[in-house]
């Protein structure tokens, strides 16, 4: 079975500093893939690389059975991939419904649009109460899920999230990550980067370990649980 | 009512302040740089509105027309050649080189036009106007510029909050990185911006040089400056700012010339600009900066 996602061997540099050495993983369609790893291990560089944020030196992105590796950033989103980032980074000067909208920034299909985004209303009813307001005045919780109902806006067969659980309650991330698991099961692919590695592989099905710059560990989300050096680095609390 | 009469020449220049500040602010909000160049482009649409009406003897219309699409490829071209290839440059890079392409713009004036002041000819055909037993008397070129400078304006307000291409630069405006992953194309966005803000000083050139009439390769050099100043005085970036402040800053000079002194009027506006920012220094509409965390 060939992968919806195949990251093939990235190299990633900052100037001289080495930040991604060879990095290779690969997420099937319908999956949820979680990519834990400590501050600094690359996870948010692998993530911009792969929506053509940030180039790799050197290596491959395959995705749908086609080359993105030198696709530009801005040409992603419209092939079906789409990237919550870190930090959610909404637009905190536009209307809730204007940064809803932008998500939708390169359909043409306007009565579907509509229909969309009654769609994350329903999904997050405080967005619908808050959508005259200005994005900036939400609560973190409320920006994340504004960050992800505007990724949803462009009907994605695969999402990327960029630690959907920081700086949020306890209480907020069981919610959030509630919400990524209804979005999995209506269809869409789900690869998930997340500091909080005991919260992400219980939802993962497969999970792979980035220790500075390189893959260190892999496998099936169940056994990386209870691997023993997966416990000792990222799951004591 | 020679009060009325300061205020009124004030909120005319002010306008035109307005329009050139505005140029300014949109490049700076989206595109992150100071286009020192772009007080020299009112100087160029000033040039093809000499060349096509005064030297070819075409009627203004076609000036007016040949001036905005000449000057809006101008500002495109400008950016494309000399700012797009230092995107990811210093931002002192950048604003050499729009010094540099100031100069640039400036010597090719001289080259092909000559060094002598050109007499302009106005593109306004409206008569004055005479109130109160020809106490107060506004120009035709006042009216103009007046009723012209509230229709761009009031359309680029509707245009940025109310349309798509709008919403997509104010998306760029604030985080590059998020409006590319919305499928937002920055290089197309930011060429938008030139074009818009080159036509804006195209207008503000005929304008101008129809209320003062004479044009050299200088001609741009100091409403650029003060249009930046208005800009800044505004909250640099910010759309509403740039039109409060090139306002304020056309009627506080028009005052201070008629009631302080001519010859200090720029030294009285510069040192009001010192004082608000030393207040303010985010200008009277900035936006605060926030690091992020």
């Amino acid at each position: 079975m060939s992968a919806l996602l195949s990251i093939e061997n990235i190299e990633v540099y900052y100037g001289v500093i080495n930040a991604l050495k060879g990095v290779s993983f690969e997420v099937n369609e319908g999956e949820i893939v979680a990519l834990i790893g400590a501050n600094g291990a690359g996870k948010t560089t692998t993530l911009h690389t792969i929506t053509g944020l940030l180039r790799p030196r050197s290596g491959k992105i395959m995705y749908d059975g086609k080359d993105i590796t030198k696709v530009p950033a801005h040409k992603i989103v419209s092939m079906g991939m789409a990237h919550v980032p870190e930090g959610r980074r909404i637009f905190s000067e536009l209307t809730v419904y204007d940064n809803i909208r932008l998500g939708a920034y390169t359909r043409k299909d306007k009565d579907e649009i509509e229909e969309n985004i009654q769609n994350v209303y329903k999904k997050f009813p405080r967005l619908e109460e808050r959508k005259k307001q200005i994005a900036g005045t939400l609560s973190g919780g409320e920006q994340q899920m504004l960050a992800m109902g505007r990724a949803l806006m462009s009907k994605p067969k695969i999402i990327l999230m960029d630690e959907p659980s920081m700086g949020l309650s306890p209480l907020l991330v069981n919610e959030i990550f509630d919400i990524i698991k209804e979005i999995n099961k209506s269809g869409t692919t789900v690869l998930l980067v997340e500091q909080n590695a005991k919260k992400a592989l219980s939802i993962a099905n497969k999970a792979y370990v980035l220790e500075t710059g390189k893959i260190s560990l892999s496998g099936d989300a169940k056994e990386l649980m209870n691997n023993d050096s997966v416990k000792k680095a990222y799951l004591s609390e | 009512m020679e009060f009325l009469s300061y205020l009124i020449s004030g909120l005319s220049l002010g306008s035109i302040y307005a329009l050139i500040a505005l140029g300014y602010t949109m490049v700076y909000g989206i595109a992150k740089m100071l286009n020192f160049a772009h007080g020299d482009i009112i100087m160029v649409g000033g040039f093809i509105v000499f060349t096509l009406c005064t030297t070819l003897g075409l009627d203004s219309i076609w000036g007016i027309l040949g001036a905005i699409v000449g000057c809006t490829i101008l500002g495109v071209i400008v950016e494309k050649v000399a700012y797009k290839p230092l995107r990811s440059a210093s931002p002192l890079a950048v604003l050499i080189t729009a010094i540099g392409v100031s100069y640039l713009l400036q010597n090719l004036a001289l080259l092909i036009f000559g060094s002598g002041t050109k007499t302009f000819t106005s593109v306004v055909t409206i008569p004055k106007i005479s109130l109160f037993d020809d106490q107060l008397v506004i120009t035709g070129e006042t009216i103009v510029t007046i009723i012209v400078s509230v229709i761009i304006m009031v359309g680029l307000v509707f245009f940025v909050n109310k349309t798509k291409p709008g919403h997509a630069m104010r998306a760029v405006s604030e985080d590059r990185g998020a409006a590319q992953l919305m499928g937002i194309n920055v290089n197309a966005t930011i060429s938008l911006t030139f074009a818009i803000g080159s036509a804006l000083a195209a207008v503000a050139g005929i304008l101008m040089c129809s209320a003062y009439p004479s044009l050299t390769a200088y001609t741009g050099a100091m409403p650029g400056i003060k249009a930046f100043v208005a800009a800044v005085f505004g909250g640099i970036g910010s759309i509403p700012g740039a039109m409060v402040g090139g306002i304020l800053l056309g009627v506080f000079e028009s005052l201070s010339r008629a009631y302080i002194s001519s010859q200090l009027s720029d030294a009285i506006v510069f040192a009001v600009l010192i004082i608000i920012l030393t207040i303010k220094p985010t200008g009277l509409m900035g936006k605060k900066i926030s690091e992020k965390v």
